[in-house]
């Protein structure tokens, strides 16, 4: 897959359709790759990867790719997941389509080398894909593990292997893959009582080292000046002084996004703490589902989120009461 | 020379945690281990390293300064220092040990920090050797000998147990009072354990860097390389480099009004925001790029600059782990030490 990929980057670009493409760039070791914009084959053929290690979303570097003047279009690879956060970004006004060339890839789902070392390996040197297995090659001596096994959470909860708002599909289009898995542990955090789900994300929350590293790598997270970096918002904090403050900052961030986060799960993966993000944006995903009917954030470029427009049939706010404090 | 057997490290805590309060680190969910004061039961993690560094204790992520209050027509100034109590850390590697040394540098010169000194004093050091360092590991490339940290107390690790040495009077005296559960060893014992260690650290992937081309007199040579854009373009800009940094030391101060009181606090700042080097007259970095070169020169050029030549990077690899986007300072050390002009 990767040689098809640079083999087409480098098609675009000496027709001229693109003058840049933004990729991933291979790193010291086989999990530390870094997104960038390429702009000749020759700095393809030299750093250009695609692998099971892509993670990295890279639609919202297109806010400012796509907006600098002068300097024409520019190609992007759009795994599945990454596509939705696209086509939400589209939505919103947010990317200049014009400038842009989208490029669905398809995609197996990503490892995370935190899942490789979590089951007791370390000194990872470099990573081989074998069938259905990683062959780690470590300090330590060679030890394998199923991809399956080092898969991100996400990806093991993937939506959808079909793409939102490409202008051209290398390789097969996929189908949406069923919510089988994919809101388990929102339905276990409602089966709780208050105290115990309060408790549940004091432990995760109190760990926030309020990094923003969620924040900044969200692509819902578009605003220009965020009210907690504007000192004119009384609320700007660079870290939290308190309990009140580690949740504030989660609860107006996971508020903000509903019903644009498209589950693409950038904020828990980049979380150097571990928390587990991308349940708060779930629990608001399951709830819209439930209550406006089936929604996908970013699945296309028009239309209204429920939550911005209003139908005769919509929820009355009380509908809280009736579901109890779920 | 004094000898600890690993089934012997609770009773050494147990009797440790009654001379003074003791952290170790804990493991947590996904090989996240954290520092934890040490209670019976507390199960110390074998974990290389903590995802936050030690620096927090010396150094935390927000403390207050002082407080202003107005009663009537009077202005009454509050100091909210209390006397730090004795503490201890145990399981400080030889990284996190030696960034202790460079914070000392930046707090403890003149004029010196009161609330960063007062921690020091009160802080005891216990350092333990890795046995396992990890791909991420360049403290050797610093000079740093992972085999050997330093510390007031250094445990030097043989997989069986630690060899027990102390460097300070302080450590001294707290395993004198201690002396009842060690054993008796000989150096060699020692030697044979750092010697296993040095023998990993020799094959460490990063273990020797290109350093060269950085260090004190080198801004000019450094400063407008071309590449700075290119390595900086995917950086979000999130700081969490910053904040697992164990020897990143730069923090804002701000006023806090409680209704009742106007706090002044200080919490951790980081070069990569776009407001930090903002002031009255504007912001001379305008763009991540000039935020980005800041961090990565001033580990590896004003610092060393500044303090006889020692860098202020202590290869932990914290930053290599958690930079959302895979980069970090050993890339930017690569790249810059490559090719370039020649001047
Ligand atoms: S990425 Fe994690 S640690 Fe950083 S601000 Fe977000 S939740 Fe907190
Ligand atoms: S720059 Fe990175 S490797 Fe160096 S001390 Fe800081 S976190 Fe550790
Ligand atoms: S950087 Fe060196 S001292 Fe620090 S954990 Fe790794 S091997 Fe140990
Ligand atoms: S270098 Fe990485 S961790 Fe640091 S601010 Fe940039 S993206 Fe964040």
């Amino acid at each position: 897959m990767q040689e098809r990929l640079k083999a087409r980057a480098r098609e675009l670009l000496g027709d001229g359709v693109v003058t840049r493409v933004l990729g991933w760039k291979k790193g010291e070791f086989s999990y530390d790759i870094t997104p960038a914009v390429f702009e000749s084959a020759e700095e393809l053929e030299r750093d250009f990867v695609f692998d099971g290690f892509c993670g990295a979303n890279l639609s919202k570097y297109l806010i400012q790719e796509a907006s600098k003047p002068g300097k024409g279009k520019i190609l992007v690879f759009l795994k599945p997941c990454d596509s939705y956060s696209y086509g939400e970004l589209l939505k919103e006004h947010r990317i200049a389509k014009e400038n842009v060339y989208a490029v669905g890839i398809p995609c197996e789902g990503m490892a995370d080398a935190d899942r490789i070392r979590a089951r007791g390996i370390d000194g990872i040197l470099g990573i081989e894909h074998e069938g259905e297995d990683f062959l780690v090659h470590t300090l330590y001596g060679d030890e394998r593990v199923s991809v399956k096994e080092a898969l991100a959470e996400r990806c093991l909860s993937c939506k959808s292997k079909r793409h939102a708002s490409c202008d051209e599909l290398i390789g097969e289009e996929g189908e949406d893959v069923p919510d089988d898995v994919r809101f388990t542990e929102v339905a276990r955090l409602e089966a709780m009582t208050p105290e115990e789900r309060f408790e549940f994300w004091r432990g995760e929350l109190s760990r926030c080292v309020r990094c923003n590293a969620c924040r900044n790598v969200c692509p819902a997270c578009s605003c220009e000046n965020c009210v907690f970096d504007n000192p004119a918002s009384g609320i700007s904090q660079k870290a939290a002084a308190d309990p009140f403050e580690e949740n504030m900052y989660h609860i107006i961030r996971a508020f903000h996004v509903a019903g644009r986060c498209t589950d693409c799960g950038e904020c828990s993966r980049v979380c150097p703490e571990h928390i587990p993000l991308h349940l708060l944006n779930r629990k608001f995903i399951k709830d819209i589902d439930e209550l406006y009917g089936a929604y996908r954030a970013g699945e296309s470029e028009d239309g209204k989120n429920p939550l911005v427009s209003y139908t005769e049939g919509d929820v009355e706010p009380s509908v809280v009461n009736e579901r109890g404090r779920a | 020379m004094k000898y600890l057997p690993t089934a012997r490290l609770d009773r050494f805590l147990e009797d440790a945690a009654k001379l003074r309060k003791i952290y170790v680190p804990v493991d947590g969910e996904q090989n996240r281990a954290a520092y934890r004061l040490w209670m019976p039961g507390t199960v110390v993690s074998k974990a290389l390293n903590t995802t936050r560094s030690a620096k927090d204790f010396f150094f935390p992520q927000t403390e207050n300064l002082v407080g202003f209050r107005r009663t009537e027509k009077k202005l009454e100034i509050v100091d909210p220092r209390r006397e730090t109590e004795d503490f201890a850390v145990f399981g400080v590697r030889a990284c996190d040990a030696r960034s202790f040394s460079i914070l000392d540098k930046v707090f403890l010169s003149d004029p010196a920090d009161t609330y960063y000194a007062n921690r020091r004093a009160h802080g005891l050091v216990l350092s333990v050797s890795c046995r396992r360092p990890a791909e991420t590991c360049f403290c050797t490339a610093f000079g740093i000998d992972p085999s050997a940290p330093e510390g007031d107390v250094t445990f030097t690790d043989d997989g069986e147990g630690y060899y027990v040495r102390a460097n300070s009077e302080k450590g001294e005296a707290f395993l004198e009072s201690l002396s009842g559960v060690f054993d008796e060893a000989d150096e060699a014992g020692e030697k044979e354990a750092r010697a296993q260690t040095k023998r990993i650290a020799d094959r460490l992937p990063l273990g020797t860097l290109p350093l060269e081309k950085f260090g004190g007199g080198k801004t000019k040579d450094l400063f407008d390389r071309p590449e700075w854009s290119s390595l900086s373009e995917s950086c979000i800009g999130c700081g969490t480099c910053t904040f697992v940094c164990p020897t990143c030391q730069c923090y804002d101060i701000r006023d806090f009004d409680t209704g009742r009181e106007v706090r002044r606090f200080r919490c951790w700042d980081s070069c990569m925001y776009s407001d930090f080097t903002k002031m009255a007259g504007g912001n001379p970095r305008l763009t991540q790029k000039e935020r980005f070169r800041q961090r990565f020169m001033h580990k590896l050029v004003y610092f060393p600059e500044n303090n006889g030549g020692e860098f202020g990077c202590v290869g932990c690899g914290r930053c290599l782990r958690a930079c959302p986007i895979g980069m970090n300072i050993v890339k930017v050390l690569k790249t810059l030490a490559e090719d370039g002009n020649e001047s």
